[in-house]
């Protein structure tokens, strides 16, 4: 038995800032000091708090350390973990308090946060079962088995009001409910899909490493609902450590007798195998995806027949997200009404959210429907950086569109977005300050489209590719007012007639914006500017004679020897030779290189 | 695992390793001093007892900490326990065997140990 836990985050974002190697060293400096008997070292999940890693929580005081590195280890070993002396130095900035140290949950960080789906990330050790098992896990699974008939579970799913979180909503329940029938006689699947592929989203990967079993326990109870046997989870290949995690999760459910035969001695059987995608996006399409796990190119077919009718093998199949699985045994649990009290009149519960781009506190956090957008980005996420004014928030990735400022106020939910014209998606918030270029973030979204369209239909295929070439042409000052009605009619075209959901909704983002901030596509167009200054080819770097003092730093450091003069003298840049890449503005230490 | 009795059974038995990890600020404290002047008198097995005991007997909203030196390095070592609402209580010179009687006695009946207690004497 141990005396105190110390949880180190060994998610994606806490490995690449070093919590293996803290790990490491507080290992052998537990040794050291002959405390490895009372001091358990725990590698958890996903904190959230991604900005501040390599995380540690020492139990049973709670203190939240922050960017904690390998040398800070004996210190904390000797002074906290043997005398009890908070090391206040590494103590979570918010944390701090005149009157000492506050719990981590009254920082402005998590106070407004309710992890559901998170539950469990950063407090259990995700590749140890029995932990899962002492939070309450399996125990939903347990009472399916025992106590409720498959309706029954289809019927609490549908009253909690739970909505698929992987982009589109479609309330879950019902899903469930159209794959239902013919129970015993027909083979069944359950999917779950890991597919996560939106630039700057990574709760599913969370989820995946943090408590990976509660996908397990959620996709059996599916099974059990529908009359399936089995299940497989499409997961990419590009995230090592939750496939890791999985695989022992599965093998440790499997030893427990959890998946496989006879559950619980109740006569159900159920089994799980992985699927690794190889990284299309497309694959994140259900359709695409499931002809992926049968081995096939991963390209989408056209719906009906939806996969509830004719899915995985022809049969009939549901395909569910990580973050919607992560809720299921909680539902089961609790019950639908504890679900339902969250949230907003059509959308229950909570969602979780990446929080990325200028904002202080980067990470992952999970909040009720309905919370705001200012909630979000001023309290929690701790506002933008170098006092910078907040320009607009992306959600949906290349799905969806943009939340301009002037919306800043309204309370995040699925239908509030899609009437503003953005969409949840799967949870990306990508900040942005002032310095952003709005008809740059549409060309970036379609250029990764362009990239990730499959080729199967042409609206997708040619149409996104035309869209990123007026794009481009409007960005490289040669765009005609005609140009902006061309790019808007063609949106609509695509969206129109596009196979599948990537086509779509690949759209988006120009929409969204040319709704929003059609002056700057304007003055992209007319007055051959760029009003944030992003956009390289409207940009002219020039040298203000009056500041200069002819030091010549900037012609020794410019790459394309693009500045003359002599020295002691003000330079010249040549705008035929300039690359505009910046460095002079940089190097100059008189603020005499500005650009217009 | 056959049925839902074992999942339990695990399930109780993790109970006080994850139960362990709560953030509740309305727990029952018991301190123990490891300052060098504890260490040096012995506070490390009483810590030790004290924290295996609050497990096994899976004692929930009780908490098991560190403290520093607080002042009488003559009496260590010293557990005082902080309840919710009652008035701080100061056992001295505790070994393993006194930490479980004090558990015993006033963490699970409340009722104090009057002879472990600090009593100010006027010669000290």
């Amino acid at each position: 038995m141990y005396r105190s836990h110390v949880l180190v985050c060994g998610g994606t974002g806490c490995t690449s800032s070093g919590s293996q190697q803290v790990i490491q060293a507080l290992r052998n400096e537990l040794k050291n000091q002959k405390l490895q008997d009372e001091v358990a070292v725990v590698k958890t999940g996903c904190h959230g708090l991604c900005e501040e890693g390599p995380i540690m929580v020492v139990y049973p005081e709670a203190v939240f350390y922050s960017r904690v590195r390998p040398e800070d280890i004996p210190e904390i070993v000797s002074e906290h973990l043997l005398k009890g002396r908070i090391v206040e130095r590494l103590v979570y900035h918010d944390a701090q308090v005149p009157e000492g140290i506050r719990s981590i949950n009254e920082t402005a960080f998590y106070k407004k946060q309710h992890r559901v789906a998170l539950r469990n990330c950063g407090v259990i050790n995700p590749e140890e079962i029995d932990e899962y098992i002492g939070t309450g896990g399996y125990e939903a699974l347990g009472k399916v088995l025992t106590e409720m008939t498959p309706d029954e579970v289809i019927q609490t799913i549908l009253d909690s009001g739970l909505r698929g979180r992987g982009g589109a909503g479609f309330p879950t329940g019902m899903k469930w409910r159209f794959a239902s029938g013919n129970r015993g006689n027909v083979q069944k699947y359950v999917c779950c899909n890991a597919d996560e592929g939106d630039p700057g989203a990574f709760m599913d990967r969370s989820v995946l490493e943090g408590d990976p079993h509660v996908v397990l326990e959620a996709m059996a109870i599916a099974g059990y609902a529908i009359g399936a046997s089995q299940g497989y989870i499409y997961v990419r290949a590009e995230y090592p450590i939750a496939v890791e995690r999985l695989k022992i999760a599965i093998g440790q459910a499997r030893e427990y007798g959890l998946l496989g035969k006879n559950i619980f001695g109740t006569g159900f059987d159920f089994d799980i195998d992985l699927r690794l995608g190889a990284g299309a996006f497309v694959c994140g399409e259900e359709t695409a995806l499931m002809t992926s796990i049968e081995g096939n190119r991963g390209e989408p077919r056209p719906r009906p027949p939806f996969p509830a009718v004719k899915g995985l093998f022809g049969c009939p199949t549901i395909l569910n997200n990580v973050e919607t699985w992560a809720n299921i045994p909680q539902i089961i649990l609790k019950g639908p009404k504890w679900f339902a009290s969250m949230g907003t009149e059509k959308s229950k519960g909570t969602k979780v959210f990446a929080l990325g781009g200028k904002i202080n506190n980067t990470g992952l956090v999970e909040i009720p429907m309905g919370t705001t957008l200012r909630t979000v980005i001023e309290e929690i996420g701790g506002g933008i950086p170098n006092g910078k004014k907040f320009k607009a928030a992306q959600t949906g990735g290349p799905s969806g569109g943009c939340i301009p400022a002037e919306h800043i106020d309204i309370p995040i939910d699925y239908d509030n977005l899609i009437s503003i014209g953005s969409m949840m998606g799967s949870g990306g918030l990508i900040v942005m300050d002032e310095d952003t270029c709005m008809v740059d973030i549409a060309k970036f979204f379609l250029q990764f489209t362009v990239d990730e369209s499959c080729g199967k239909c042409t609206p997708c295929r040619v149409g996104t590719k035309r869209l990123l070439e007026i794009l481009e042409k409007i960005t490289d000052g040669k765009g005609t007012m005609e140009d902006l009605d061309k790019l808007e009619e063609l949106c609509y075209y695509i969206k129109d007639n596009a196979l599948c959901g990537l086509g779509q909704t690949a759209p988006n983002p120009v929409l969204s914006t040319l709704r929003y901030f059609k002056d700057e596509y304007i003055a992209h167009v007319k007055d051959k500017k760029c009003p944030a200054e992003v956009c390289k080819k409207l940009l002219t770097y020039k040298i203000d004679p009056a500041k200069c003092k002819g030091c010549t730093l900037c012609a020794r450091n410019c790459p394309a020897d693009a500045i003359a003069g002599n020295i002691k003298e003000p330079h010249i840049i040549s705008v035929d030779k300039c690359i505009k890449c910046g460095t002079c503005l940089d190097k100059c230490r008189f603020g005499a290189i500005y650009k217009e | 695992m056959k049925s839902l009795e074992e999942l339990r059974a695990i399930r109780e038995k993790m109970n006080g390793n994850i139960g362990f990890r709560s953030e509740s600020s309305d727990d029952t404290r018991i301190v123990v001093g490891m300052a060098t002047c504890g260490i040096a008198s012995g506070a490390r097995p009483v810590l030790k007892t004290l924290s295996d005991e609050v497990q096994k007997r899976g004692l929930k909203h009780v908490k098991v900490c560190q403290t520093g030196c607080i002042g009488l390095c003559q009496y260590e070592p010293i557990v005082e326990i902080y309840e919710p609402g009652k008035e701080k209580v100061t056992y001295v010179k505790v070994n393993p065997e006194k930490a479980i009687d004090i558990l015993e006695q006033h963490i699970v009946r409340g009722q104090a140990i009057d002879k472990y207690m600090l009593h100010v004497n006027e010669n000290m």
